[in-house]
């Protein structure tokens, strides 16, 4: 067993996390830049087309100068992979601080971290409870982050429907998009948790958008085509496409609930995973 | 494609909503904060023609490293009196409310900058100053020289609204398909 004050895996862990934000922030995974990329060759509108030619610019872009491909770098969720014989203490959360901290100062990020009442801003992207650290059980030491946005974040919805409304949740989650219209940032990514417990299924939708983005299942492509039959289009100004994809997961739950939550993601699906040396 | 810049005249009055344009020329950040200092200090710059962004850059060494657009409908009820002063343009993310669409009849246009397109913005962008750095990175006023920004006319000077327009058909397609009356 790792002695948990065993300070070379953490300041492992801390330069893992500062690695694995650099790398989330300025370049997306290929899966996402393949979505993108499909959806532009196909898009039929005049407006939409050149909004996403732009996307792909800005990305191209954000690669060569080597900066973040949105200015909102959003708050830090980190996920941490941990083998057996590394135990869960409260030093691996300070380690992921600390990376976030660094990367904050390094990429740069915006500090956009606050007190959620006086508003105060801590300047380093940490708070209380922030970075949110989910821990993961596996074979190897890995820190995978997912950089979340704002605009996005915000028109994410939860909804506690009945049993009985199973065949209602492809109108929930394209109710979400039509509540939100162009201000997440659309075309969007739609992480949806269907099951669990209140608190699970909002969780399932964030880790739904660590799945990979370029397959769909039945479900979630008709999940997906309910989203675009809106037309709602890249930045809400019209067109074909208004989710790239959506992903899905799901728990058990309660038989007398059906909790449903879809997590809204712009087209940057930030995330990334780096390997801790040991 | 039409090509304008900064200071803005009557040219904006005959764009239409869906036009695509370029804009060049000195244009000023301003957010919440801002938005909020001006109606109770004044207008730092001169506001006739003037283009406003919506927009909280990250700023290093003096130097602009992404600066794309934020939510302009937190504006929405901070936006009158920058229109009152002679502001032609607005230039956002997401559009803005029906009272904005108003204001804007008859004196100017909402240009919409792709959202997320941080990199790309900062590109055709340099750094020439700033007014109320005290409000932070995020807040404060920058003043920016832009060189043919990407735009799409979102609202127009004839109240026409494509926000609005693509909501009012995603709300009948989304009634049609889930058979709501």
């Amino acid at each position: 067993m790792m002695n948990p004050a065993d300070s070379t895996i953490l300041a492992a862990i801390a330069d893992a996390t500062e690695r694995a934000l650099a790398e989330a922030e300025i370049r997306l995974p290929p899966d996402v830049l393949a979505a993108i990329e499909k959806a532009a060759a196909a898009e039929r509108g005049t407006v939409a087309r050149r909004e996403l030619r732009n996307i792909l610019e800005n990305i191209a872009l954000a690669g060569e100068r080597q900066v973040p491909i949105c200015q909102d770098t959003g708050v830090p969720v980190v996920y941490l992979t941990l083998p057996p014989d590394i135990p869960f203490t409260p030093a691996l959360n300070d380690a992921a601080r600390e990376g976030v901290r660094r990367a904050t100062a390094s990429i740069p990020l915006r500090p956009n971290v606050v007190d959620p009442l006086t508003r105060e801003n801590t300047h380093d992207n940490t708070g209380a409870g922030m970075p949110a650290v989910h821990v993961i059980p596996g074979d190897r030491l890995m820190v995978t982050v997912l950089p979340k946005g704002a605009g996005s974040e915000n028109a994410s919805r939860i909804g506690m429907l009945l049993p009985s409304q199973a065949k209602d949740i492809p109108k929930f989650v394209a109710e979400t998009m039509l509540i939100a219209g162009g201000r997440p940032c659309p075309p969007v990514f739609l992480g949806v948790g269907i099951g669990g417990t209140f608190d699970m299924a909002a969780a399932l939708a964030k880790e739904a958008l660590l799945l990979p983005v370029d397959t769909m299942d039945d479900y979630e492509q008709e999940l997906c085509d309910a989203v675009n039959a809106l037309g709602i289009g890249p930045m809400g100004l019209g067109g074909d496409t208004t989710a790239l994809a959506v992903k899905v997961k799901r728990a058990g739950c309660h038989t007398a609930s059906l909790p449903v939550a879809v997590n809204v993601q712009c087209w940057a699906c930030r995330r990334a995973t780096v390997e801790v040396p040991r | 494609m039409t090509d304008l810049a900064t200071p803005l005249g009557d040219e904006v009055l005959a764009l239409r909503a869906g036009d695509q344009v370029t804009l060049s020329g000195t244009i000023y950040t301003a957010r919440d904060e801002a938005h909020m200092r001006m109606i109770e200090e004044g207008i730092p710059f001169e506001p006739k023609g003037a283009a406003v962004y919506h927009c909280g850059p990250v700023v290093q060494d003096g130097r602009l490293v992404v600066a794309g657009p934020t939510t302009s409908a937190r504006m929405n009820a901070l936006t009158g009196f920058l229109l009152d002063a002679g502001v032609r343009a607005l230039i956002g993310k997401g559009g803005m409310g029906s009272e904005v669409v108003e204001q804007l009849r008859g004196r100017g246009v909402y240009l919409a900058l792709t959202g997320g397109c941080a990199a790309l913005a900062a590109d055709r962008m340099s750094l020439k100053g700033v007014y109320f750095e005290d409000l932070g990175m995020a807040e404060a006023v920058w003043i920016i020289e832009a060189d043919h920004l990407p735009l799409t006319v979102g609202i127009d000077a004839h109240g026409g609204d494509l926000f609005s327009a693509v909501h009012e058909k995603a709300k009948t397609q989304f009634h049609q398909r889930f058979n709501i009356r």
